[in-house]
């Protein structure tokens, strides 16, 4: 049975013909596959090796080094407390017990009806708006209980624009066909691109 | 609205404009500054223009003669680093640096989320000068904003005709890939950056060569330049390298962003003047963070990044001009400061930096992989009151086998402390192992009283309890 959809897997296509390697496009490979699942299958592990032209352990490799590729069901939302220097000196230590107590969970649990997955992180470059959380990977601000408290009712009543765990942008690059340059592949190339080859310096 | 100053939070989060010319931050009050629209009518792709019209090596030579440091933390020239390719050897290729994520950097994703297409001309103008067949944008995993105003910048700036095929009816040609990371800080080191675009886990690689000019992506020469560096490169082809250099000193021209956070007044990131602005001026400056929260006194600062050791009010009148900056012990790094005052805890202070590096260790270095985490768990029992005496010394110790020698560290007077000056020697590759160290040993030397406060009266455990511990 084939992982990705048609879409995706036309998708994946259009990737891949970016790099001059396809093995470079594992990771928004793997981006792809958790953005129409929510988290990182096996059988999707399997589908990549084949795309990518290597095996599932290599992705499996790959895939287990980063943070982001969830390797079991997560919530629908992924709340993740900085926990970090400038975050810790302005109370996110107050705000992660806060947040556990309302969700009912500890740091790295999910909630019983999937919606919330709740987590400690590291510096999400906001310091200056301490202490800073991040829905799905996208910032809020300066969090009170208070403000914590409401985030949670709206996302709760989905009243909130935040994409559901997996989707990261939601406008994709799409290289036109006309103005495409396609990948220059290491192996292939011996002489310098045609704008260095300058004519006795008359450019 | 900002709690702590009762002012609303401007259409930039966190950037508060001061007196100092604005290079990389100009169109940072616009609310569409990242649109093509806005970016077409305040002189953008201009840059790119005039580069088009002169050779590859005069707009490499221009750039040299700017001597733009790097904005990422090793403050290396550009142009310099830009020369480190073998000649003849191709193709060549580009990777930028956007996996902005050392604890207290907040600059890269500003750029990158309101001005993308300042940030893309100049990927287009190192790409002319070096000869570069094709640029990969990494974007840190974290930042979805950005990842989503750069894909549409990028999509744009294809259909006007400035990236792709024959930009602006020259012969030059070149694809910028958006590429993005999934969450790994070690990444943001050049060689671990270039592992991750192969699709690898993310660990640096070994030195020899230092520089991925001369072996890189696929091993072939690879440029890799900092998000605010590359920015920097528009302004410096529309307005001569001449003009870059008359701001700032000589060593350190132009302006650079720097993010103070912590407990100020006004936490915010800041285009400052490069090589006179002191840490003084930006502490307490009006039009800057306007001073230490509630009228407190400082108690500490880091000054580069997490991975600076630490400066107290001795050193605020420093310039952030590296020359200076390293003989008292420390680095400019990434431009990030963060500021402790007189309240805080400050071996809990140095454990939540500690901590991180100790995470993100990527496992491949001994001394970094089981320091880090030995450091972090002798620390947290010292910060929750179960240490002993011979724990601080076993945290010199254990930062010594990955450090060996006198690390680096800021003077005190009052106590006839004299500075180390900065660099340190390592045992790692990469600077994740020191960094976990970096924190402790500053917290040790400035306020030893306040480790030996949090193990008095506790009595020696047996070996056996050390050992259940860690």
């Amino acid at each position: 049975m084939k992982f990705f959809t048609d879409e995706n897997s036309e998708l994946a296509q259009e990737i891949i013909e970016r790099y001059p390697k396809s093995r470079s496009a594992m990771i928004p490979l793997l981006h792809l596959a958790q953005e129409q699942e929510g988290w990182i299958t096996d059988e999707a592990m399997a589908e990549i090796a084949e795309l990518v032209g290597t095996t599932s352990a290599e992705v499996l490799g790959t895939c287990s080094f980063y943070e982001m590729f969830k390797r079991k069901p997560v919530g629908k939302y992924v709340i993740n407390i900085c926990t970090t220097m400038s975050c810790a000196l302005m109370g996110a230590g107050d705000l992660m017990k806060h947040a556990e107590s309302r969700l009912g969970v500890k740091s790295g649990g999910s909630t019983s009806d999937g919606m919330f997955t709740l987590e400690g992180a590291e510096c999400q470059a906001a310091c200056t708006e301490a202490p800073c959380l991040q829905v799905n990977y996208r910032h809020q601000y300066r969090v009170t209980a208070d403000q914590f408290d409401q985030l949670i009712e709206e996302l709760a009543s989905s009243d909130h624009d935040v994409p559901r765990h997996g989707v990261l942008s939601r406008i994709r690059q799409h290289i036109p066909e006309d103005r495409f340059v396609r990948p220059t592949p290491p192996d292939e190339v011996v002489s310098a691109p045609i704008w260095m080859v300058t004519d006795g310096g008359e450019k | 609205m900002n709690e702590m100053t009762g002012t609303p939070i401007p259409h930039a989060p966190g950037f508060i404009a001061n007196e100092t010319p604005r290079i990389v931050t100009s169109r940072f009050d616009y609310e569409d500054s990242h649109t093509l629209t806005r970016y077409e009518a305040t002189g953008g792709y201009e840059g790119l223009k005039k580069a088009l019209q002169r050779t590859p090596e005069e707009v490499h030579n221009e750039v040299r003669d700017a001597t733009l440091l790097g904005r990422g933390g090793a403050g290396f020239p550009a142009g310099v680093k830009w020369g480190f390719c073998p000649p003849e050897v191709w193709p060549r290729y580009l990777v930028v640096n956007g996996d902005e994520s050392e604890p207290g950097t907040y600059k890269d994703r500003l750029l990158m989320e309101l001005d993308p297409h300042q940030l893309i001309e100049g990927c287009l103008i190192a790409c002319y000068a070096v000869g570069l067949s094709q640029c990969f944008l990494y974007i840190r995993g974290e930042m979805a904003v950005a990842q989503e105003r750069v894909a549409q910048a990028l999509n744009d700036a294809y259909a006007a005709g400035y990236i792709g095929k024959n930009i602006q009816d020259s012969d030059f040609s070149v694809d910028i890939v958006l590429h993005w990371g999934a969450g790994a800080y070690v990444v943001g080191e050049e060689t671990a950056l270039i592992e991750s675009l192969e699709g690898n886990r993310g660990m640096p690689r070994l030195k020899p060569p230092y520089f991925p000019a001369s072996i890189g992506l696929y091993g072939q020469p690879t440029i890799v330049n900092n998000v605010e560096t590359l920015s920097n490169l528009p302004w410096i082809l529309e307005h001569g390298a001449e003009a870059f250099t008359s701001i700032g000193t000589e060593s350190s021209p132009g302006t650079r962003m720097v993010a103070v956070s912590g407990h100020v007044k006004r936490p915010g990131v800041y285009e400052i003047v490069n090589g006179t602005t002191t840490f003084r001026d930006l502490l307490y400056g009006s039009d800057m963070c306007g001073g230490i929260r509630d009228d407190n006194q400082l108690k500490a600062f880091v000054p580069g990044g997490g991975s600076a050791p630490w400066f107290t009010a001795d050193q605020l009148d420093l310039p952030f001009e590296a020359s200076q900056v390293g003989p008292q012990g420390s680095m400019l790094g990434s431009g990030a400061i963060m500021v402790m005052d007189e309240t805080t805890d400050i071996p809990a202070a140095a454990l939540t930096l500690t901590k991180f590096y100790a995470h993100e260790s990527c496992g491949k270095c001994v001394p970094c992989r089981e320091g880090g985490t030995w450091l972090e768990q002798i620390l947290r029992r010292v910060v929750e009151g179960r240490g002993t005496a011979r724990d601080l010394e076993l945290l010199i110790e254990v930062g010594e086998t990955i450090c060996p020698g006198d690390f680096p560290h800021a003077a005190v007077p009052s106590k006839g402390i004299e500075a180390v000056p900065f660099p340190y020697r390592m045992t790692t590759i990469c600077f994740v192992g020191p960094s976990a160290f970096a924190p402790i040993h500053s917290a040790l030397t400035l306020f030893r009283e306040e480790f030996e406060a949090k193990v008095a009266g506790n009595d020696h455990p047996t070996m056996i309890e050390v050992a259940v511990d860690v």
